[in-house]
């Protein structure tokens, strides 16, 4: 498999910069045409969840980076966020339902993300940053083409 | 986004459009909340969204944050004809299981007047 097309982009972690991470994302997936609509709206809703995470949580003092990447590679995006902040002590108790460090957040980020994605992997080194990758490939298109052959 | 609230007897109706998210959130809140600081005798609250084209985990939080504050006085918040995105997200966060969705506006009346 080669990889088709790449893209890596880099903006300081401000909530200003979600929805322009969630739209890049969603421009590039939309490459891959079998996707569908709603399959790139899932993109875009799981890609809002990694940003906010990094904007709420990865800094301590303003001026932080976001590395954001997608290739494509055949038919599969895959979607890698970064950042170099505080990391997560504990990547297991972050990705809890309803954990959050905030009285007036959700804590679904995580989960919302695990439902949406083919496959979501998190890592960090606390001090050094976090690390989420995401993969998806078009199941709907899938589904539509073995109708046809039906 | 934008929102538009009126408050019609004990029933907050918010009018919300374009993208709820970390960055459009806050608005959103401070919309509502002023109008529940102002008006305490407000029950319930209509969120009208069908003209809602994004939302994510930060824009639910602050929904769930305000049926918190309802709900302890017999008041609720109701969701009314959410576009296919924001529905999707309310079922998947959970939301919907908690928080009522009626598909017309008359409905979500009757729910909230109780009649």
């Amino acid at each position: 498999m080669s990889v088709k097309n790449h893209v890596t982009l880099e903006f300081p972690a401000v909530p200003e910069n979600v929805e322009f991470a969630r739209v890049a994302v969603a421009c590039f997936a939309s490459q891959i045409s079998s996707f569908t609509l709603e399959e790139i709206d899932d993109v875009k809703l799981v890609v809002s969840e990694a940003v906010s995470n990094t904007v709420l949580h990865s800094y301590d003092v303003s001026g932080g980076i976001i590395r954001l990447s997608a290739a494509r590679c055949n038919d599969t995006l895959t979607v890698i966020i970064e950042d170099f902040g505080k990391g997560i002590a504990d990547v297991s108790q972050a990705k809890t339902p309803a954990f959050t460090t905030d009285p007036d957040r959700m804590g679904m980020g995580f989960t919302i993300m695990e439902a949406l994605s083919d496959e979501l992997h998190v890592s960090s080194v606390p001090g050094e940053g976090v690390k989420v990758v995401i993969r998806k490939s078009p199941h709907g298109a899938a589904k539509d083409s073995d109708d046809k052959e039906v | 986004m934008e929102t538009e609230v009126r408050v019609i007897g004990r029933v907050l109706v918010v009018g919300i459009w374009g993208e709820l998210d970390l960055n459009t959130a806050p608005s959103f809140r401070s919309a509502v909340e002023e109008q529940l600081d102002a008006n305490p005798d407000i029950t319930d609250i209509l969120l009208m969204m069908q003209e809602v084209t994004f939302i994510d985990s930060s824009g639910l939080g602050v929904i769930l944050g305000r049926y918190k504050r309802l709900r302890p006085h017999g008041g609720n918040v109701i969701v009314v004809a959410p576009s296919p995105q924001a529905r999707r997200a309310l079922e998947l966060s959970g939301l919907a299981s908690v928080i009522p969705i009626c598909d017309t506006e008359d409905e979500a009346w009757a729910k909230a007047v109780g009649v």
